[in-house]
């Protein structure tokens, strides 16, 4: 461990999507916040055909989604996988330009979505072209990691990067298949699938952009931060083979929960919900490792702040992936479906999950990239309390409004009428907006902080070298 | 068999589905019962990054039951329901099926209701409180959307409180509007009347009803819509029920009546559309609809 090659890790890319991470983090939430405010004051959408709802909403989203969480993967990616393998990043210019293709694919989309080119597949809504550059950045960036795993100086394979690796893989099927069009034009085309064949591929690949872009590639973080922040050893190698390998493969099954009471055969719909159902405890399996590796070190939570981060995006991520496998159940998901309940559960995954995680593993990369201190750790923990009551304050307003809109949409009088018309269930749902919207604006606060904090760190600062380690032996 | 094209495919889904579950009980199985688990306070002797290890403890008890019942569950599911291919499950179960039987066990129960109305004059129904109640309700869920929920509609969408009705105001035109929807054929004139034709025929039209604005069109502008319009809208321009013309004489405009409104149902022409609600709505709940339409009425005709 004492001998030091002169080899140095590839920190250039990771530093790149870190700071990229910040900035569409903070676009993307700041969209989030905007629609959010459109749906308690209409009149916000100012008359504008590009600042509707129904354009920013996909933008929100995918900047979201792939701007931020893809930016926070590609930088936790690229870090874990060369630290872990004891070897620089393959590739260097192909990984620098899965950085530049990447941001490419994100301004093509923050372009054409506001101007309503859209192929109107949710979460997959970019047109053809954009899409060929996102399958020629994503093999680019499979290219990357698994050529560093082959050149890795360990024998064997951290568990992070078999969350990573699965993440790469599935995702580039996902893409492909699922946007497989016949283009009519430069900015138009036309999806090969029609009908329910359509909606049970738009929803096999929805559903897997959950399962894998946002939960394995996550799991993937937990799986290197958790242990390095609380120095402890993971909890049960044992636990990591068998929810892995459940994880992976029950995922795929459950997309046509999504499609519950529509013209999918009720055999798909079953099936779906049945590997829903048996996808809990293949989840819980990463929550039991990552809350079970903290055993013996429970004390740092007072004192850690990036620690709470993790801790607490893990407690989150047990909560929801409890409340999926229950909105599946068909009789459930009756109430649900179509509901606020639905936008609420997806961003206690997302919000709580997902951008708990990103941020403290990016405050744990940022000081390491820049072989600096952090500016302010009392800042990471205001952030904290601000991301915690800012997603407590979504989660419940949409509860609330989800269970509520589901009971006065299926209420009916006693001459089989329904006693509420619709727009009474859309006037009910105004101060749950309105909380929704305060939740969402505090949370970007949040944000906003941890960039002010970051720039306050990186400042003058010239970026680390660090000699790659040679392995333990 | 109708969601299989053969046999083959209901196995290509039974025999994948049964396996992925058997596959996860030998996972288990496998993991929780062999031999090799080390002790606790020992790590695997695996480091990466200089200090990251791994425990090898069991896995926890309470995580392994609760996947095996999610496992029995699932198996029992898809003995019971439809999942496994072209296997209807025992119990016969399918989301049409229940539907079907929902509706038709909703429609039992308040047959006798609606019957009753169905049987009382629309005028004597329009006095009954409850059946008022009954059918604003269904007003509110069919019709609000576009004539608004005080009825009184919208530009494009009549104002259903005013006494004046495009296709007539009586029983029997109201039921076969609400039955077979409408749809108005409006043609657009741009090409046949060119632009000073189109002036001067709206400046006629706005004169129907008010003090002209450009009176030098207004000899050519009648002579025009004689020829043109009168054959739809009726020489006096009073409209005709049957086609749905609308009276152009009295001030009432449901596409707007100032001077560019008309000239822009004369350039694009109108054609507005009523929908058919002889699949959502039975013949009660029309007859219910007429007789609300009747007790919202606006004496005034406002």
């Amino acid at each position: 461990m004492n001998a030091i090659s002169s080899e140095v890790y590839n920190y250039k890319v990771v530093r790149q999507f870190a700071l990229v991470t910040i900035l569409w983090g903070i676009v993307g939430m700041l969209v989030g916040v905007l629609i959010a405010a459109q749906l308690v004051w209409p009149a916000l959408n100012l008359d504008t055909p590009w600042l509707t709802f129904g354009r920013l909403r996909p933008l929100h989203t995918n900047a979201v989604v792939f701007a931020f969480g893809g930016s926070a993967l590609f930088a936790t990616s690229y870090y874990v996988v060369q630290r872990t393998c004891h070897t620089a990043l393959a590739l260097p210019a192909l990984a620098s330009f899965t950085f530049w293709g990447w941001q490419v694919v994100i301004l093509s989309a923050a372009i054409t979505l506001p101007l309503g080119i859209t192929s109107s597949k949710e979460y997959a809504e970019l047109e053809w072209p954009i899409d060929i550059l996102i399958a020629v950045v994503w093999v680019s960036y499979a290219v990357v990691f698994f050529g560093t795993i082959v050149k890795r100086k360990v024998k064997h394979i951290y568990v992070a990067n078999w969350f990573f690796g699965a993440f790469i893989i599935t995702v580039a099927i996902l893409h492909i298949f699922n946007s497989l069009a016949i283009p009519v034009g430069m900015l138009k085309s036309y999806s090969i699938y029609a009908g329910v064949q359509d909606a049970m591929v738009q929803w096999w690949y929805g559903h897997n952009a959950v399962g894998f872009f946002l939960t394995a590639g996550f799991l993937g973080i937990m799986y290197y931060f958790i242990p390095k922040q609380a120095n402890r050893p993971i909890y049960s190698y044992r636990l990591s083979v068998v929810h892995f390998w459940a994880l992976i493969f029950t995922y795929i099954w459950a997309g046509p929960h999504h499609l519950h009471y529509t013209a999918l055969p009720d055999w798909a719909q079953s099936v779906g919900m049945v590997f829903s159902l048996v996808l809990l405890a293949p989840s819980w399996g990463g929550m039991i490792n990552g809350i079970m590796t903290l055993s013996g070190a429970w004390h740092k939570l007072r004192t850690d702040p990036i620690l709470k981060f993790l801790i607490v995006s893990v407690s989150f991520y047990g909560m929801s992936t409890f409340e999926g496998p229950m909105m599946s159940i068909k009789t459930v998901n009756a109430l649900s479906h179509y509901t606020d309940w639905t936008i609420g559960h997806v961003h206690s995954g997302a919000l709580g999950w997902v951008g708990m995680v990103s941020i403290g593993a990016l405050y744990y990369l940022i000081p390491r990239l820049y072989d600096r201190e952090i500016y302010s750790v009392r800042l990471i923990e205001v952030h904290f309390w601000m991301t915690t009551i800012g997603i407590v304050l979504y989660i419940t307003a949409m509860w609330i409004a989800g269970i509520m809109q589901g009971l006065m949409w299926r209420a009916v009088n006693e001459d089989g009428t329904l006693i509420y018309s619709f727009v009474e269930a859309v006037d009910a749902m105004q101060p749950y907006y309105f909380v929704r919207f305060l939740g969402g604006a505090i949370y970007l606060g949040g944000m906003l902080l941890m960039a002010y904090n970051v720039a306050k760190t990186i400042g003058s600062a010239k970026p680390a070298t660090a000699p790659v380690l040679s392995p333990a032996h | 068999m109708p969601d299989f094209t053969s046999e083959f495919w209901s196995w290509y889904v039974a025999v994948p589905t049964v396996l992925g579950l058997v596959f996860c009980v030998i996972l288990l199985w496998t993991n929780s019962t062999s031999k090799d688990i080390t002790d606790k306070e020992e790590t695997m002797g695996h480091v990466w990054d200089g200090d990251l290890e791994e425990y090898n403890n069991p896995l926890p008890k309470w995580w392994l039951n609760l996947f095996y019942i999610t496992l029995v569950f699932a198996a029992v599911y898809l003995v019971l329901f439809p999942g496994l291919g072209s296997f209807a499950g025992t119990l016969g179960w399918s989301s049409t099926g229940r539907y079907d039987k929902e509706v038709s066990d909703a429609e039992a129960s308040f047959a006798p209701l609606y019957e009753s109305y169905l049987a009382t004059p629309v005028d004597q129904l329009a006095q009954n409180g409850d059946a008022m109640g009954t059918a604003r309700r269904i007003y509110s869920n069919n019709c609000a959307t576009c004539h608004g929920s005080d009825a009184r509609g919208a530009t494009g969408f009549p104002n259903l409180r005013d006494h004046e009705w495009l296709y007539g105001g009586d029983e029997t035109a109201i039921k076969a509007t609400l039955h077979n929807g409408r749809k108005a054929a409006m043609p657009a004139w741009i090409g046949v009347l060119g632009e000073k034709g189109i002036d001067e025929v709206s400046e006629y039209v706005y004169s129907l009803s008010r003090e002209p604005v450009n009176p030098q069109y207004l000899e050519a502008g009648q002579q025009k819509f004689q020829t043109m319009c009168a054959a739809c809208h009726g020489q006096d321009a009073k409209g005709n029920l049957a086609l749905g013309a609308p009276n152009l004489t009295d001030n009432v405009w449901l596409y707007g009546g100032s001077l560019g409104a008309i000239k822009e149902s004369l350039v694009k022409g109108r054609n507005g559309i009523m929908p058919a609600f002889n699949e959502q709505l039975n013949e009660s709940q029309i007859h219910l609809l007429v007789a609300y339409l009747n007790s919202i009425g606006d004496p005034k005709g406002q």
